[in-house]
């Protein structure tokens, strides 16, 4: 059972993605790709070879190694559907938000190796953002770990009954709402950025990958999928009750997907913001993970 | 019914956050205005009477219909939609906004109230409230966000006085409004003046009148 915990994300993780453009499509009024597309995708990628520029060196091919190397450890500590993750330890809560950023640092600084100005506009508009979202997930992880007593993500989200949920009902709901900014920006999504689109002047985090092909594209893109999950785990785990029953990881499962085809609505209805609006977006998530801290600590 | 009012109180921090990161605070102001005047039916030591309901129903006329009517009347008169040079940015006016909203909440963790208050979120939302009325009067430069500013202080002023007194009297409410209402209007018309004179509503520039 507890190998199965393990395993569920790195297979599924990739599903979201496809559920998403799924999603979309259907509200295009298209048949779309298949669901499985993601997988295809892979694969494919994984069979081509790679073409690295001359002025690159090896942070470059470092980067999406290592960028899915710390997904992989945020995704160990994860808890998934009341289960704890395999790795789950006392102040997990910490790594957690570090490897993220590490995951990040390592996309940016092969972007920067590139040599290409434009995947520096991108690798800049990328810390720009992320300065801002990283306030908004740190100070509404605070409030969690405040509220609960716990400083394990899962002690968090296992904490939080209905009980706790009527004690602090404001300050979860800001920190819910927060995270599903957080959720939104970190995976590209609209309304922060387009996955899709490949216009120079307006996309943040596809161009910095422009450079990277083959097999190291898959990784990337294995990669994204699975933050898409982890911090998609961030958005459910508060919302629903988790005491570690069999059945709560197919509800887990279920809340995902359900948050993979809202997401996919929130694409298809919503505008892209423009490049200036997206920081008031971001500070806003940020004022309402402080507001969920100051609240909790009362 | 404290966890409405407990609703309520956070929405008005959140608005008056929102407040202090928008260029078009107008309709802003507006809603902070109307939810407040909920505030008075929530909080009723005596139960819901006539005077609560008619001091509720003024104050949400006033607030939200009349004040924005005429702010937006100057506003098309004066020809100036937003504030487009503040002397403090959008985003860092709410970075600041949310280190007043600690301060408040320290403070209102300080200040011991007579008489048990309804939520221990009155007192930081209230100073918060109106210290932020108070930043946008000073770190705005048109006259009429300043005005917006003012609005601010005095929603601020109100739920300190609904919530930790129970009900100031009604002859001093009514009062108060009448004061505020005719200082709105007094300002409107002030800042059509100042637009006529000047062609534009930059109070900055004032500062050239000192000797």
């Amino acid at each position: 059972m507890v190998v199965f915990h393990a395993v569920l994300p790195f297979v599924l993780a990739p599903l979201l993605a496809g559920l998403i453009n799924k999603t979309k499509a259907v509200f295009a009024g298209r048949r779309g790709a298949p669901l499985l597309q993601p997988y295809y995708d892979l694969g494919k990628l994984l069979g081509k070879g790679a073409v690295y520029s001359a002025t690159t060196t090896w942070i470059f091919r470092a980067g999406p190694l290592i960028g899915l190397a710390a997904t992989v450890a945020a995704c160990l500590v994860a808890p998934l559907g009341g289960r704890p993750g395999p790795l789950s330890f006392e102040g997990d809560v910490i790594l957690f938000a570090y490897v993220l950023g590490l995951s990040r640092f390592f996309t940016v600084i092969a972007a920067l190796d590139t040599g290409s100005s434009f995947e520096g506009m991108g690798a800049s508009r990328e810390v720009h953002f992320s300065t801002l979202v990283e306030p908004a997930l740190w100070l509404g992880l605070a409030a969690l770990v405040r509220i609960t007593g716990q400083f394990s993500l899962h002690g968090v989200f296992s904490t939080l009954s209905p009980d706790v949920w009527t004690a602090h009902a404001p300050a979860l709901a800001l920190v819910a709402t927060a995270f599903g900014i957080v959720f939104l920006a970190e995976n590209a999504r609209i309304p922060v950025d387009d996955p899709n689109t490949h216009l120079e002047l307006t996309m943040i985090h596809e161009v910095m990958v422009l450079d990277h092909g083959g097999p190291d594209l898959a990784l990337i893109e294995y990669a994204s999928a699975l933050r898409l999950w982890i911090l998609g785990s961030l958005v459910v785990g508060p919302l629903l009750p988790q005491s570690g029953e069999g059945w709560e990881a197919v509800s887990f499962v279920a809340a995902l997907a359900a948050l993979a085809v809202a997401t996919g609505v929130v694409e298809s209805t919503l505008p892209r913001l423009r490049l200036l609006g997206v920081p008031k977006l971001l500070v806003g998530a940020g004022v309402m993970s402080s507001l969920a801290l100051v609240l909790a600590l009362v | 019914m404290p966890v409405l009012v407990n609703g309520i109180l956070i929405a008005l921090i959140l608005v008056g956050l929102l407040i202090l990161g928008a260029s078009r605070m107008i309709r802003l102001v507006a809603l902070q205005g109307a939810l407040l005047s909920l505030m008075p039916l929530l909080i009723t030591p005596h139960g819901l009477t006539w005077r609560v309901a008619a001091l509720s129903l003024g104050s949400m006329i006033l607030k939200g219909i009349v004040f924005p009517r005429l702010l937006f009347r100057a506003v098309k008169h004066a020809q100036v939609r937003r504030e487009l040079q503040p002397y403090v940015g959008y985003s860092s006016s709410m970075v600041i906004g949310m280190a007043t909203l600690a301060a408040s909440f320290w403070l209102g963790g300080q200040l011991p109230l007579p008489g048990e208050a309804v939520s221990d979120l009155v007192l930081p939302a209230a100073l918060f409230t109106i210290l932020s009325g108070l930043f946008l009067v000073v770190a705005r430069r048109k006259a009429l966000t300043q005005v917006l500013g003012f609005l601010v202080l005095e929603n601020g002023i109100f739920t300190f006085g609904v919530a930790v007194v129970g009900g100031i009297p009604f002859l001093i409410e009514l009062g108060v409004l009448m004061d505020v209402f005719v200082a709105v209007f007094v300002m409107g018309i002030a800042l059509q003046q100042i637009n006529q004179a000047f062609e534009h509503i930059d109070a900055d520039q004032m500062n050239s009148l000192k000797g």
